[in-house]
């Protein structure tokens, strides 16, 4: 299927310590992909390349079948096709809800006040706050505010939008409502999705495609049934939450007895 | 002797591409001034924040330090039989140093830092690469409203740093030592001059107002976004602003003077 996103021998460092190389990755347009991995492993890093909001030291990042633009001006143009889900939902402090919303309408359209507001209310109806419009962010549990963040994320009906860790910190419900409103905006919006997260069975639950990431490296992919059926020990340790296995428990030591003798 | 020196160019690359970085963003800042026409509110708001809010402590310290001037002015003009100068002798002060300098200061402490740890946060939080992802430029949307907002400010607050500072003044003046009010005020009306005492005033608390909001901005915009970087640049704001206000002054008044 025709690629939203390409990338090929994608290497990036921080402070001479290399964080991802050599990545190659494809998502296909009208899916939910999601890349999976422990902490520390590249996954937010590889999603702010993706983004732009980082750039690589080597290899190619295409959007939309073109190479990432160099410019400002250009790589606004294409942000204002993508939106992206922060993890700490990153509203706007100083607006209330509704004007979170409203403000990248405001930003990029010359849409009427009554226009606005008609759209603003509509996206968060399809978060389910539209009666949370004037409460300000403080006044806002995680989970709404994550609620928040996707209507705003989707304010301008973009062609991609980026997940990252959307589920940490959510209580059960909330974690619900985020899961099943990730697929179903995906869907009736006719999105692309890239989900970057931890969880496994929330994401497995509704991934098209899982890229496995482990120390800045791809280490399996395929859709959540090939990896399932994927015998890599490391891959099923990770999948299944087992806590002793290639990645061991013990932090890498000495001999306990050697240890505990030594003055 | 070679670690030595490796670690003295890397502290010295260091501090020129942090020198660097902060032009580039006062240039930036500079460059999206028009955006204050498109978002006049925004100004209002932090001319409000800056502003307003430290008019307590501006007042409070002006006035203060307005009473401690002519409680020691007046010891030192009775020796020469000179009380009738301690208008004059108040006035020119803090005119001409007093007030810039020392609301800068305060400025630096009260809103400097918190706009450091405001913009830090901001950062730390994702609210700067949030805007950034909506395709609107952060440094329009979120320093210039800041940086102007700031800058105007200070001459305000350093005006009525001096005007409370006068009023200090005259009441321990006249009211405590009994210095004669007609003589408080005609010397200072005479001998106060609007270029080279109001004029170079107001130009030393613009350019303290610059410097001042410009540090506090690049700090909190170019801090780690972890809790310890916005603390340790809340500090650096202050520390550094106070510096450059007191070294500036130095310089500028030099400058004016024409030394």
């Amino acid at each position: 299927m025709d690629p939203v996103v390409r990338i090929r021998g994608l290497r990036f460092a921080r402070a001479g310590k290399p964080i991802l190389t050599d990545l190659d990755l494809t998502v296909a347009r009208g899916s939910v992909t999601a890349i999976l991995g422990p902490s520390g492993s590249g996954k937010t890093t590889l999603l702010h390349l993706i983004s732009g909001l980082l750039r690589p030291q080597a290899g190619q990042v295409e959007l939309m079948g073109h190479p990432f633009p160099r410019g400002r001006r250009a790589l606004y143009q294409l942000r204002t096709r993508m939106g992206m889900l922060f993890q700490n939902s990153a509203l706007l402090t100083d607006l209330s809800v509704f004007e979170n919303v409203a403000y990248p309408l405001r930003a990029h359209t010359d849409l009427s006040e009554s226009m606005i507001r008609k759209l603003v209310l509509l996206k968060l109806q399809s978060v389910g706050l539209r009666g949370a419009r004037d409460l300000m962010p403080n006044q806002l549990s995680g989970g709404m505010a994550r609620r928040v963040a996707l209507a705003r994320a989707m304010a301008l009906d973009p062609s991609l939008l980026l997940y990252d860790e959307p589920f940490t910190g959510q209580d059960p419900i909330s974690l619900g409502i985020l899961v099943r409103l990730i697929r179903q905006l995906n869907d009736a919006s006719r999105l692309t999705s890239i989900l970057v997260s931890h969880d496994v069975r929330e994401t497995l639950r509704i991934a098209d495609y899982v890229y496995l990431l482990d120390q800045g490296k791809i280490v399996a992919q395929g859709t959540p049934a090939q990896l399932a059926a994927e015998n890599k020990p490391w891959v099923q340790q990770f999948l299944q939450g087992l806590p002793d296995g290639p990645v061991h428990f013990h932090y890498p030591a000495p001999d306990l007895l050697t240890d505990l003798l030594e003055i | 002797m070679r670690r030595f020196l490796a670690q003295l160019g890397r502290r010295g690359i260091a501090f020129f591409a942090r020198l660097g970085r902060r032009f580039l963003l006062l240039l930036h800042i500079l460059a999206g001034s028009g955006e204050l026409f498109r978002h006049f509110d925004q100004l209002i708001r932090q001319l409000h924040g800056i502003g307003v809010r430290s008019v307590a402590i501006v007042s409070l310290s002006g006035f203060f330090v307005g009473m401690v001037l002519s409680l020691q002015g007046y010891q030192v003009l009775t020796q020469f039989s000179a009380e009738e100068s301690l208008g004059l002798l108040v006035a020119a002060s803090l005119v001409r140093e007093l007030g810039p300098v020392v609301t800068a200061l305060l400025v630096a402490g009260r809103a400097g830092s918190a706009l450091t740890a405001e913009i830090g946060l901001m950062k730390t939080t994702e609210q700067l690469a949030a805007l950034e992802m909506m395709a609107v430029d952060p440094i329009r949307r979120v320093l210039v409203p800041r940086f102007f907002g700031g800058l105007l400010a200070m001459p305000l607050l350093a005006g009525l740093f001096s005007a409370f500072g006068l009023l200090g003044g005259y009441l321990v003046g006249v009211d405590l030592l009994g210095v004669d009010a007609g003589a408080f005020w005609g010397q200072m009306q005479q001998r106060i001059d609007c270029y080279a005492d109001l004029c170079s005033g107001i130009f030393k608390s613009l350019i303290f107002g610059l410097v001042v909001i410009w540090i506090a901005l690049f700090e909190g915009y170019d801090s780690r976004p972890t809790s310890e970087g916005v603390g340790r640049a809340t500090t650096r704001t202050v520390v550094q602003s106070a510096l450059a206000v007191l070294c500036l002054d130095f310089v500028l008044t030099a400058l004016l003077l024409g030394v």
